[in-house]
């Protein structure tokens, strides 16, 4: 094993997968001289050149459709958003185009291209700079969307992503690029659509994904000293759901918390209580409770924004009300 | 155009100073963490912002711009302590501390921001516009935009209908010779932004926006085109940052020397020059405007640092204009 930062386990995947498949291409802004503006493919220019890391104008709509064109004629493109907040500007190729060509043309053309970059919050960057898209994409037949949240889950992942015949959506979190973790000297692939028991516990299962989940292991710990046992699933891929990892672990548990930074209306969070309920009702102790961003545009100023964001206080009073211990 | 003489000469000097050094207190308190997210300053731009300021109406004009966007509003007649409240997230902010650095808005001085998404504005300054032609007022519309954002599909599909339904704006583009990192020539071969106009049948020309007479004199003439009802124009502004996109910009993509060869073009030491050499001030009385910028400056500061964090509720308060509006709960 090795300890690498998260913006080298981005780097790595994507110049493994390139030397392993000349198809495979990255494009976006800041991705190739600047090194990408969170330093996520350092050093991959000098590598494979500028043909295959590619700085584009901001041109966000341009790009993602080259990128859908070029997949459905040979390439497996990598296209990075410097956030997804700004793959708004390019939505409509990845929802009309990348997510229905297999599906227009009658299986005819496959679009084998993975669309990476930050999602949700970053600190004080105000409304249009903190959304999480996840449960939009997610909506969307046709496309897989997968959000790892340490430097091993996201390397196997991003693997799998760029060797995957579908449209990938792959999102990080300006948060985590720096953060450490350990990976396999070797090379590995991790399965997509498979979730991951982060902690086990007997008591209170709490599902999480992305920069967040860290919030939950800071809370379980905590509840630990008071004898309170918190199962952590991390989801890992949010389409398609591992929902028999969550199930299995309600039905030991009874009882779960859902914590997703995202706006709480028709979210990753309600799909999930959705089926819980409906599969696994007679097991349920008490109501589940999910944990999410306020019902507004990220406001900037900090004490407004402490506020939004979901912090480890909510979880802990989430799992000690679904205990009746509150 | 309205005579630029040395009371135009002493109000550029004055503002600009001011644009410069809040912008510099800006940089300050954002190192001491009482500021955060992004923060892009003006600096080495300001002669476009003074330019545009002596040839506007102030009673009726209006304008819009992206995220650079502190001292814009200011110029417009906002108060700018509540310019630093804002960016210091307070209630007295422009917008509540709701918006931050990136999104200042000034409804009474017609300042329609402060705008986070490239390009996003583009569209939105036209949309000003038809509202004006619409309501058949005569106002005009600035729409200021940055070298990087000229390469959005906005402001190609906005083109087309600007030009076709004749309204009343200017676009500029503040050309400052990078998108963050990337100099105009490396994501596109043709690198004289103007040119697109020649695309669309707009009026269009370059301008040396280091000097703010010459870009008063080429504003003049695309406000005037565009009260009279004969359509929009599209003016590349030719300036430089000094300072790095953002805060967090080690600037590998630029050499020391450039910046200083920009400097030497300086468009405060331009007008500065001019002061000395008309004789229009002693150095007694720059030395009094320039304790004058300082002291405000230090008046913002203080204003911002003294107000008080928004409360809770405005939070939700500044989402709908419904009052009532029933709002899903996110914790327990
Ligand atoms: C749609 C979109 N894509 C990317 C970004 C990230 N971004 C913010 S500023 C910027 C560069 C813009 O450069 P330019 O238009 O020249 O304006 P300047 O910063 O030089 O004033 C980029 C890429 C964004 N905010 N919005
Ligand atoms: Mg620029």
């Amino acid at each position: 094993m090795k300890t690498i930062q998260f913006r080298e386990a981005i780097a790595e995947a994507m110049s493994e997968e390139m030397r392993r498949d000349e198809a495979v291409y990255l494009m976006g802004e800041e991705v190739a001289e600047y090194n990408g503006a969170y330093k996520a493919s350092k050093g991959m220019l000098d590598e494979f050149g500028p043909d295959r890391v590619i700085d584009t104008p901001i041109s966000e709509l341009g790009f993602s459709g080259i990128g859908v064109g070029s997949a459905m004629n040979g390439n497996r493109p990598i296209v990075e958003f410097m956030t997804f907040n700004f793959s708004l500007v390019g939505i409509d190729q990845i929802i009309n185009n990348a997510a229905k060509m297999r599906q227009m043309s009658g299986g005819q053309f496959n679009v084998p291209i993975v669309f990476r970059g930050p999602t949700a919050s970053a600190g004080q960057l105000g409304a249009t700079h903190s959304q999480a898209f996840e449960s939009w994409y997610a909506n969307t037949p046709g496309l897989k969307v997968i959000v790892p949240s340490n430097p091993y889950d996201a390397k196997g992942l991003l693997k799998a992503a760029i060797r995957d015949d579908d449209p990938v959506i792959f999102m990080e979190s300006e948060q985590m690029y720096g953060d450490k973790g350990e990976v396999p000297e070797e090379e590995y692939v991790l399965p997509i659509g498979v979730a991951d028991i982060k902690r086990e516990g007997k008591d209170v299962t709490i599902v999480s994904f992305g920069k967040i989940i860290k919030i939950a292991y800071k809370a379980a710990e905590e509840l630990e000293k008071e004898g309170i046992s918190c199962e952590i699933i991390d989801l890992r891929t949010i389409r398609p759901m591992d929902h028999e990892t969550i199930l299995k672990s309600v039905k030991k548990t009874n009882r779960l918390v859902i914590l997703e930074e995202a706006w709480p209306f028709g979210n990753v969070a309600t799909e999930i209580t959705y089926q819980v309920q409906s599969q696994a009702f007679d097991y349920l102790d008490a109501p589940i409770v999910k944990i999410n961003t306020a019902d507004t545009p990220a406001p900037y100023s900090p004490v407004l924004l402490e506020e939004w964001l979901p912090n480890h206080n909510d979880v802990i009073k989430a799992v000690k009300k679904v205990m009746y211990k509150d | 155009m309205k005579k630029i003489t040395k009371a135009t000469y002493l109000k550029w000097y004055e503002d600009m100073l001011f644009w410069r050094k809040f912008e510099d207190k800006l940089a300050q308190v954002y190192i001491q963490q009482k500021v955060r997210g992004f923060l892009h300053l003006y600096n080495g731009q300001e002669a476009i912002l003074a330019g545009a300021l002596h040839v506007m109406d102030l009673e009726k004009d209006r304008m819009i711009t992206a995220y650079r966007n502190h001292v814009q509003p200011i110029g417009m007649g906002v108060d700018p302590r509540r310019v630093m409240a804002e960016l210091y997230g307070k209630k007295t902010g422009t917008s509540q501390g709701m918006g931050g650095s990136m999104h200042i808005f000034s409804k009474e001085h017609r300042f329609y921001g402060g705008h986070g998404i490239v390009g996003g504005q583009i569209p939105l300054g036209a949309g000003l516009a038809f509202a004006d032609k619409y309501f058949k007022r005569d106002a005009v519309t600035l729409t200021f935009l940055g070298d990087g954002a000229a390469r959005q599909g906005s402001l190609h599909e906005t083109f087309t209908m600007a030009v076709k339904w004749n309204l009343p704006v200017v676009f500029c583009v503040e050309n400052n010779g990078y998108a963050m990192g990337t100099s105009v020539a490396r994501t596109s071969k043709s690198t004289e932004i103007w040119k697109l106009g020649l695309g669309y049948d707009m009026p269009c020309g370059p301008v040396d926006a280091m000097n703010p007479e010459k870009v008063a004199e080429a504003l003049d003439e695309a406000i005037t085109r565009a009260r009279k009802g004969e359509g929009p124009t599209f003016l590349e502004l030719k300036t430089y940052r000094y300072r790095g996109h953002s805060m967090s910009d080690a600037q590998k993509y630029r050499t020391k020397e450039e910046v200083a060869e920009y400097q030497k073009i300086d468009p405060i030491t331009q007008v500065k020059d001019i002061l000395k050499e008309n004789k229009y001030a002693s150095d007694k009385e720059i030395k009094a405007i320039d304790k004058r910028v300082k002291d405000l400056v230090s008046e913002c500061e203080k204003f911002a640092e003294e107000s008080e964090f928004p409360d809770i509720q405005t939070m939700y308060d500044v989402v709908y204009e419904q009052k009532d509006y029933p709002f899903l709960p996110h914790k327990l």
